[in-house]
């Protein structure tokens, strides 16, 4: 992106300005980092992840695996699509969109409670007291910015989520943390106030004082707070921050996402990936229906994530991105087919659907399959490692990438999960 | 550098490094392991210090003086001291002055509003999460919860009667309206929905430390809890309902009341003398449940509310002993609280997260648990007495700096279980921060009333809060350690504010301050912020900040003076060392 900051300065100019400024040497604010970018040098790996996040845990057989006519089957009728799927009667945009996305019906889990399902399908785990798992967000991101030419280029968080809902980074440490920002794209205290000059020498003197604390042996707190500083360091000079702009399109563009936070969100999130972030992640929540399910489904919620969701595929499709960014719609688990009470349906996880697609996996078919009432799996069952493991390759990471955990355990990306093979037929 | 520039200089930069000898906080307390003739403190220390040869690690040494005030103001008032209070504690020959100030903490009158603004910061989360009120037409008042806990705290108000009003109360959610009662907030948006189960996932985990939420849709196979338990347990909820009551002639909710009434039942027909409840286990069969409290005793099956009150069944339940076991034996609630307490000051509780102590999460230290259990019970419930203990302990004086002997294992971020024998670095919570600037600074000198300060407050904190849009209310803070926070304190209007220039602002006093000479003055801004001296090199910097300064003032010294101390400031506030409870 060659846009200016709001100053009219480029991150370059600043760096100069920073350089010849500084009256006190502190080899730590070294500019070698960023001074090495050329703007016309290709990065060698364009490769990024999307996660659309649906917290609550949508009814996946009412958008996705649908039974019409079955006793559990709700009201939706099932519609055919641009793939060889058929998909809810009120997603119409995506069934034009579905030949480059697959769905996976063979989804299942063990995780019904929000908290412990959101953890276990971010991360490939379920909640251990000793150790905590780094989100696939942060796993991916840090071995995507292990391309030295493209942790050059990016200045802003490698990993960015818009509207919430990810797990942390675990044990790969603060620094790998999501960076959160609402749809508007508006980061707050991003305003420098200060010249540049005197603020250099204020980050100086600041590092000074943290390199005196971190020497005392007192754990990694301290260590990683100095790293945060640097980060935040590059990000409040950079003009990548200008990707998270989304009023900057033109009004058809926004439209066509629409104008919701979801669809922002996505809007966010191709700018993002155009600007060399590997890794954002896009919340839409409300899918908790325990009660009046239906019509929320019909009225609020499929609306804006059919438009949304569409629109993102479509665009990146149509700007060549789509090739190598993959799209997983996902969410902790999915919702009981009988139907309760209070026309809502509750928690379930045995037995329901994600869908991928980009970056190479293989669109317009259905994965697996449920039975007629939509309760069991009856092929090959799936998890959460599965689908990360399928994505993990279409990201072109070998699987046998592996990380150590704190406590020297080795502990494999997708946490060993079998790539879904008819993903790539 | 210009000639005439160089030579004023010197003088100044000459005055402010000839530090005087000041009272220094980096003292180490000889006395290792003095018990200041409290039997629980020297329980305590007998067994850490045992536990600790039985591991083969050496305890770290003890904190600085300066880290062991910081630390005792930040833990039980919620702020950092100011400098005058750090001096009164470092320059004190009080043999037992760490009792003296942690009683003057707890019990001087002139620090009871700071010690219930703090527990009551700390209970807010805890029972409503940070962002419980401030959903639009919440059933909530964050204000109501809030006053009804600084009562508590003020007051120190017996544990166990606290929760027996929290669990049973009735009446109106918002100071205010007609029977107001803020202790109803707890449960106010609990209760409609899902049959109450979020009410009782919340009593069971935040009182009893049993996370049972799990346990609601089937046998779980970690959790020893099982469904039948879960349901026996909700059903001391069911007589009761959250009512909406409205702003005249408007949809708007101006507030809740919170009632019991009579339940019938949840069988066809109804039959409210024996009022049962179902739930379906996974294979679809349906069994009923009546109230049965964890320990196995049971209430009246009657769901009229004059026959069998539930909910304060329930709470006299949860805070009276059981049988002869009990004891030897502290209670859930007794447990709960000493892990809850301890956790709070220690960084790590004997169990991770310190909410769940089900048989599957073993605590790590079971005897030691299990006595401060029995010895708040000996006390009445007195949480000043606990913290007293604990605050006097020895682990809470150990330094955060390690020694090759725990360096390793005992670094609960390394997957160890917490030993205690150092102490774990920890963020202050975001309301620490904004009382500890507000303190360091005495920006409530020219404040409005608490309310409004408080609203203020809040208002602040609202940008730090995260929800996850499950029904569940569940949330997170950003205020993390994470780059949102870094850019706030950066650039964010407090840390503006509290490093501004303006007269009659903090630095501009100081930097006014006849009584402080000038080569104090960097001095008192280390302490102000970091409880210790600046270091040489720290002095060596700040002198040549001055330098800069003056010469952007064109040689305008006290313009230069304050200048460079805004400098210093900003960067001592943005430090690890500030924002870390070490």
């Amino acid at each position: 992106m060659k846009s200016r900051l709001s100053n009219g300065m480029t991150r370059r100019h600043f760096m100069e300005h920073v350089a010849g400024s500084s009256a006190l040497t502190v080899p730590a604010l070294s500019l070698g980092h960023s001074i090495r970018a050329h703007a016309n040098e290709l990065r060698s790996n364009h490769k990024a992840a999307i996660l659309l996040w649906m917290g609550g845990g949508p009814s996946t057989m009412d958008i996705w695996d649908l039974k019409p006519g079955a006793a559990t089957g709700g009201p939706f009728q099932a519609i055919s699509t641009s793939g060889n799927e058929q998909i809810s009667e009120h997603m119409p945009m995506m069934a034009k969109q579905m030949h480059h996305m697959s769905i996976v019906r063979s989804m299942n889990t063990r995780e019904a409670d929000h908290q412990r399902g959101r953890y276990y399908m971010h991360t490939g785990y379920v909640p251990e007291r000793r150790v905590e798992h780094p989100s696939y967000g942060s796993v991916i991101s840090r071995v995507l910015m292990e391309d030295e030419t493209r942790s050059d280029e990016l200045q802003i968080p490698p990993f960015i989520t818009v509207g919430g809902g990810s797990v942390g980074p675990g044990f790969l440490g603060m620094a790998w943390a999501p960076f959160s920002v609402n749809s508007n794209g508006t980061v707050r205290n991003l305003k420098m106030s200060l010249d540049d000059r005197r603020l250099v020498q204020r980050m100086e003197t600041l590092d000074l004082i943290e390199k005196g604390f971190v020497s005392q042996r007192r754990g990694t707190a301290s260590e990683e707070h100095r790293k945060i500083l640097r980060k935040t360091w590059n990000l409040l000079s950079s003009d990548q921050m200008e990707a998270m702009k989304v009023a900057q399109e033109p009004e058809t563009v926004r439209e066509r996402y629409g104008n919701t936070n979801f669809g922002r969100g996505c809007l966010m999130a191709r700018r993002l990936v155009e600007a060399g972030v590997p890794c954002v992640e896009v919340g839409l929540g409300g899918w908790d229906n325990h009660s009046n399910i239906f019509a929320t489904l019909e009225n609020n919620k499929l609306p804006e994530l059919d438009r949304g969701m569409s629109a993102l595929v479509e665009d990146l499709e149509q700007r060549g991105l789509l090739e190598d960014t993959a799209i997983i719609w996902m969410g902790e688990f999915s919702r009981t087919p009988r139907i309760n009470g209070n026309t809502g349906r509750d928690h379930f996880a045995r037995a329901w659907s994600v869908v991928v697609g980009g970056a190479g996996i293989q669109g317009g078919t259905a994965v697996g399959a449920t039975s007629d009432d939509g309760t069991e799996v009856v092929t090959d069952p799936y998890t959460s490692q599965d689908v990360m493991a399928s994505v993990v390759k279409a990201l072109g990471i070998p699987l046998e990438t592996t990380f150590t955990t704190p406590t020297g355990r080795p502990m494999k990306i997708a946490n060993g999960g079998k790539v879904i093979e008819e993903l790539f037929a | 550098m210009s000639r005439e520039i160089r030579f004023s200089v010197p003088l100044v930069v000459t005055a402010l490094i000839s530090l005087l000898a000041v009272a220094d906080g980096a003292k180490r307390p000889a006395a290792r392991w003095a018990s200041y003739d409290l039997p629980q403190v020297a329980t305590i220390n007998k067994r850490m210090i045992d536990s600790w040869k039985e591991w083969e690690i050496k305890p770290s040494q003890n904190a600085t003086e300066g880290e062991w005030c910081r630390r005792g103001y930040l833990d039980v008032i919620g702020r950092i001291p100011t400098v005058s209070e750090l001096y009164a504690f470092t320059k004190s020959k009080d043999k037992s002055k760490k009792r003296t100030l942690v009683n003057r903490l707890l019990y001087d009158e002139r620090y009871t509003e700071e010690y219930a603004r703090n527990w009551t910061t700390v209970w807010t989360n805890v029972l409503i999460g940070r962002s419980g009120g401030t959903e639009r037409n919440s059933l909530t008042s964050r204000e109501g919860m809030q006053k009804y806990l600084r009562d508590c705290f003020a007051r120190n108000k017996p544990y166990d009667r606290m929760v027996r009003e929290l669990v049973a109360a009735v009446g109106s959610s918002k100071p205010g309206a007609e029977n107001f009662n803020g202790a109803t907030n707890f449960l106010a948006m609990k209760v409609n929905e899902e049959k109450g189960t979020l009410a009782t996932a919340a009593t069971a985990r935040i009182f009893l430390g049993l996370q049972v939420q799990c346990t609601q849709c089937h046998n779980h196979p970690f959790n020893e809890w099982k469904q039948q338990k879960f349901w026996e347990f909700n059903a001391f909820f069911r007589q009761t309902r959250a009512l909406r009551r409205f702003r005249p002639g408007t949809r708007d909710v101006n507030s809740a009341e919170l009632v019991d009434e009579d339940f019938g039942g949840e069988g066809t027909p109804q039959t409210p003398g024996e009022a049962e409840i179902y739930y379906e286990q996974r294979n679809a069969v349906m069994l009923a449940a009546y109230p049965v409290f964890v320990d196995g005793r049971e209430i009246a099956r009657s769901g009229f509310v004059e026959d069998a009150n539930r909910r304060s069944l329930l709470a006299d339940l949860m805070t009276s002993t059981n049988r002869t076991v009990d004891r030897e034996t502290a209670t859930y609630l007794e447990l709960a609280a000493a892990n809850r307490l301890w956790g709070h000051f220690l960084g790590y509780g004997f169990t991770t997260p310190i909410d769940d102590m089900g048989p599957h999460n073993s605590p790590t230290h079971p005897e030691l648990l299990n006595y401060l259990g029995l010895q708040f019970r000996e006390a009445s419930y007195d949480l000043k007495q606990m913290a007293e203990w604990i605050t006097l302990s020895a682990p809470y004086g150990l330094s955060s700096q390690s020694n090759t002997t725990n360096v390793t294992l005992d670094d609960p971020l390394l997957g160890e279980d917490p030993k205690f024998s150092r102490f774990y670095l920890r963020q202050m919570r975001a309301e620490e921060l904004y009382e500890s600037l507000v303190a360091a600074t005495q920006a409530d000198k020219n404040a409005a009333s608490y309310e409004e300060q408080e609203k203020e407050k809040n208002k602040w904190l609202q940008q730090f809060t995260v929800a996850f849009g499950n029904d569940e209310g569940e949330e997170a803070t950003i205020f993390n350690g994470t780059i949102p926070q870094a850019l706030m304190m950066f650039n964010g209007d407090l840390i503006k504010k509290a490093t501004s220039a303006d007269k009659g602002g903090f630095l501009s006093n100081l930097a006014n301050n006849r009584r402080i000479p000038n080569s104090r003055k960097i001095d008192f801004l280390f302490q102000a912020g970091l409880g210790r001296r600046p270091t040489d090199e720290e002095i060596d910097r700040a002198n040549r900040l001055l330098i800069l300064r003056v010469q952007d003032e064109k040689g305008d010294i006290n313009k230069g003076t304050i200048a460079a101390m805004q400098d210093v400031w900003w960067a001592i506030l943005n430090s690890n060392e500030f924002i870390i409870n070490h």
